[in-house]
């Protein structure tokens, strides 16, 4: 057995909880986005080139909206600028690496491969292994993320009209399930709440600007009440 | 309609890519300003939660509040499945639920 393979299949195994938990976006996003009118190769082609589960649904809600180009590719830049983060974070277990596997490792870049790659890395020190592990959970997700949108768009093929059950509505309920659990925290709770708020006043403005204006509101928020309760809490220190 | 949406899947090719590249790649030509990381901890929230309101108290575009609007009481089941049990699938789930029978019943 080549010495390769052991943390290549190691990368994937650590991966699994990732990959179940992928596999339903997948198939939503196949299915939403044949009902919405995009065509098969253009939903495979987003799962295939663009990788990002995040932005794909956002890209399927706005182009079944008729959003701008412009609109549609800042969205893609906001939406997914954590990713240069990520980037940052890796880096110092790529540095050695030769060009070619920095040009791939950088194209599978999620945040589940980065979640568990970081996790790994940190904890290990022999450079090659890390990155035959790094590879090894980001054919796994990319594979697996390829298999749940095929699957999704059978599905979204062999049951004409579903955008009539309303499938429109699974997107909205997938989004509102993902920013749930996160609103317990106050600034979060803070940007969700001026973001929904610009949102649904900007919403008849044209190519779907609101929704950039209703973001940057948002993150404005969020960030001014991380500031005001980070600055309430020394004052108090100081007066007691 | 063809052309478009090449461009539109091209365009968002080149951002994701572009981005994801950015450290690992040109990494010793640039540095993460400290702000932008705390921002980007917003980005989640503020885009979904601006992408979600409009569609459950407006989908049809004006503000609809009426017991005939089966996106609301649909959102916000899997909006409270979520925040209390933190099972997306099960949110989803409980969302479709409460939208079909909502639409079924009215």
């Amino acid at each position: 057995m080549s010495p390769r393979l052991p943390p290549l299949l190691a990368g994937a195994r650590d991966s699994l909880p990732m990959l179940v938990g992928a596999a339903p976006f997948g198939v939503i996003f196949g299915t939403l986005a044949i009902a919405t009118g995009i065509p098969a190769w253009a939903t495979l082609a987003l799962s295939a080139l663009v990788f990002a589960g995040s932005s794909q649904f956002v890209a399927v809600s706005l182009i079944g909206s008729g959003a701008a180009l412009p609109v549609i590719w800042l969205t893609t830049f906001v939406v997914n600028l954590r990713h240069a983060l990520y980037s940052a974070t890796l880096l110092p277990y790529a540095r050695h690496l030769p060009a070619r596997w920095r040009w791939s490792l950088a194209f599978w870049l999620t945040d589940e491969t980065f979640a568990v790659v970081e996790h790994q890395l940190r904890q290990q020190d022999n450079e090659f292994d890390g990155a035959w592990y790094w590879l090894g959970s980001s054919l796994a997700m990319y594979g697996n993320w390829q298999l749940w949108t095929i699957i999704g768009v059978l599905l979204g093929q062999s049951v004409p009209g579903l955008a009539d059950l309303g499938l429109d509505f699974a997107m909205v309920a997938t989004f509102a399930a993902i920013v749930a659990p996160q609103l317990k925290k106050r600034p979060v709770l803070v940007a969700a709440l001026q973001a929904g708020v610009v949102a649904l006043l900007a919403r008849e403005l044209p190519f779907k600007l609101g929704l950039m204006l209703a973001a940057l509101a948002g993150v404005a928020g969020g960030v001014l009440a991380e500031r005001l309760a980070t600055s309430s809490k020394s004052e108090m220190k100081e007066t007691t | 309609m063809s052309l478009q949406l090449l461009l539109t899947i091209a365009g968002m090719v080149v951002v994701t890519y572009g981005i994801r590249l950015s450290f690992l790649v040109f990494g010793h030509k640039l540095s993460f300003p400290a702000w932008l990381s705390r921002a980007l901890h917003y980005v989640p929230a503020a885009v979904l939660t601006a992408l979600i309101v409009p569609m459950a108290l407006a989908p049809q575009g004006a503000i609809d509040l009426s017991p005939g609007n089966a996106y609301l009481p649909g959102t916000l089941a899997a909006a409270a499945v979520a925040f209390f049990s933190r099972h997306t699938l099960a949110a989803i789930i409980s969302g479709f639920v409460v939208y079909g029978l909502w639409r079924w019943l009215s």
